[in-house]
């Protein structure tokens, strides 16, 4: 585990509590900026209560207690001083059902941008197309920008979402199993999406399908009852993992 | 080159990574090729010099073999490739692999050239140098056709490799004779000898490439089949 890299988000001791249960367990691990991070690991094991720590979503839920610290470019996400939309704004965070607006494809990332103060239609217009197409769905709904965008299909609604995330320029984006609804053809799209915003953000991925994790991400972590197993190069997990119980997960012995 | 297909993925990393691996294996085979032509050429010149650079570059022969097989793991582990990506992969696996055999033999070769010969023992060297350059066209021509993985180039290589058996066959008997002749020369006509028998093997592997192609192209598995089978297969 000596990566060499730099850390957008840096866990330090993480433990969280839902009322009497411990769902995470001193977690301290380090998430590379600019590059893909998967967290793999059986249901139940925390990993996506990981990723929602990392933008404060647990503290939705009543009765959770977190200890420990996330250093987002070295500083702590919890501080007292923190503000919370400020945070989500940077750390954007998409869902495994794609939960578009019911509204117009438009509208949908336009969204974000005027509840930022932006009004200007010209402005607009350039920053939803721009949005459109760094989530590879401009060519797809140029014509109909105006439909709502219930209209679209699965994939596409995924690729709106993350486009509707990434308009407001976020530095962080979260996806908690952001195709594991789509067909393999659409999670094809959303994989090369993926590939492409790494340049410009940097990627943390919670899911459940492993191969889905090998060939899209750079680091993978493993994660059991709550615990960080391993965490490592993605290249050197799947073939050569340092630790048996990570061996067992991957080839499907164990999970 | 994409009437193959190999870059048509939606993950173009995936598609670079193919490309990448290819690539590769062409450097290995233009390495090797090099070397192969450098062997000869140190025994027809009595280059000592150039003999040792040639035992000295088979360690960058290896190396490539070592990288190309990591590569290759790496996308079975994190792509799953399957039909035509799965046949690509396996494909490159066993070229590499006669690849860096066709290195140890060349090497092989090279040390002949450290030796010194009389000039009758010369003129044998002559019938061992057209061997060699008859397998070095052959080894160009099945690297050639990897590049393209064209079946018909790759036919007309495995076809070829009976017309090597023969020249083979009849070094040998000129240097049986030689020995015969000249007993205290068997020692070094000996090393002739393996290393005609090297350039000869040389030639099995080129056919062995050849049959990768074939299976990469049309997914049939071509090995130990009759001329004619093959050609059917191939043709289908």
């Amino acid at each position: 585990m000596t990566a060499e890299f730099i850390a957008k988000l840096d866990v330090q001791d993480l433990s969280l509590k839902f009322a009497d249960k411990t769902v995470l367990q001193h977690i301290n691990l380090r998430i590379p900026e600019h590059k893909i991070t998967a967290f793999i690991g059986p249901s139940g094991c925390g990993k996506s209560s990981l990723l929602r720590s990392f933008n404060r979503m647990n503290e939705l839920l009543e009765d959770t207690q977190t200890t420990g610290e996330v250093l987002l470019d070295g500083k702590n996400i919890y501080h007292s001083e923190i503000e919370v939309a400020e945070l989500r704004r940077r750390v954007g965070i998409v869902f495994q059902k794609p939960n578009p607006f019911p509204h117009s494809v438009y509208e949908n990332v336009a969204f974000g941008l005027r509840l930022q103060g932006i009004k200007q239609a010209r402005q607009l217009d350039e920053l939803v197309e721009s949005a459109l197409r760094k989530a590879a769905l401009w060519d797809e709904v140029r014509d109909r920008l105006h439909d709502s965008a219930v209209n679209l299909s699965g994939g596409q609604q995924q690729r709106l979402v993350i486009a509707r995330a990434i308009a407001i320029e976020p530095e962080v984006l979260l996806l908690d199993e952001p195709a594991s609804a789509l067909d393999p053809i659409s999670t094809l799209k959303i994989e090369e999406l993926m590939y492409d915003l790494k340049q410009h953000y940097t990627l943390v991925i919670v899911t459940h399908n492993m191969q889905q994790a090998a060939r899209v991400s750079d680091y993978t972590a493993f994660l059991n009852m709550g615990q960080l197993i391993e965490f490592d190069e993605t290249n050197k997990m799947f073939t050569d993992p340092s630790q048996r119980a990570t061996e067992d997960y991957i080839t499907g012995r164990f999970g | 080159m994409d009437k193959l297909n190999l870059s048509k993925h939606i993950s173009s990393q995936f598609n670079e990574e193919i490309e990448q691996v290819r690539n590769h294996v062409m450097a290995m085979g233009g390495l090797i090729e090099r070397q192969l032509f450098d062997a000869l050429e140190a025994i027809a010149n009595s280059d000592s010099e150039l003999a040792q650079q040639v035992i000295q570059n088979d360690l960058k022969v290896n190396d490539w073999e070592l990288q190309i097989d990591q590569e290759c793991t790496r996308i079975i582990a994190k792509r799953q490739p399957a039909a035509s990506d799965l046949r690509l992969i396996m494909a490159i696996l066993k070229t590499i692999a006669d690849l860096e055999r066709i290195g140890d033999e060349t090497r092989r070769i090279a040390k002949v050239a450290l030796e010194s010969f009389n000039s009758a023992q010369q003129d044998l060297l002559v019938n061992l140098d057209n061997l060699g350059r008859h397998v070095g066209q052959m080894l160009h021509d099945v690297l050639d056709a990897f590049a393209r993985m064209d079946v018909e180039a790759a036919l007309t290589v495995h076809k070829e490799d009976k017309k090597v058996d023969r020249e083979y066959e009849s070094i040998t008997r000129q240097l049986m004779t030689y020995m015969i002749e000249d007993p205290r020369s068997i020692p070094k006509i000996m090393n002739v000898l393996w290393s005609a028998r090297s350039l000869e093997r040389i030639g099995d592997r080129c056919k062995n490439l050849s049959e990768y192609i074939i299976f990469f192209v049309k997914g049939k598995v071509v090995r130990h089949s009759s001329e004619e089978t093959l050609e059917k297969e191939a043709r289908s």
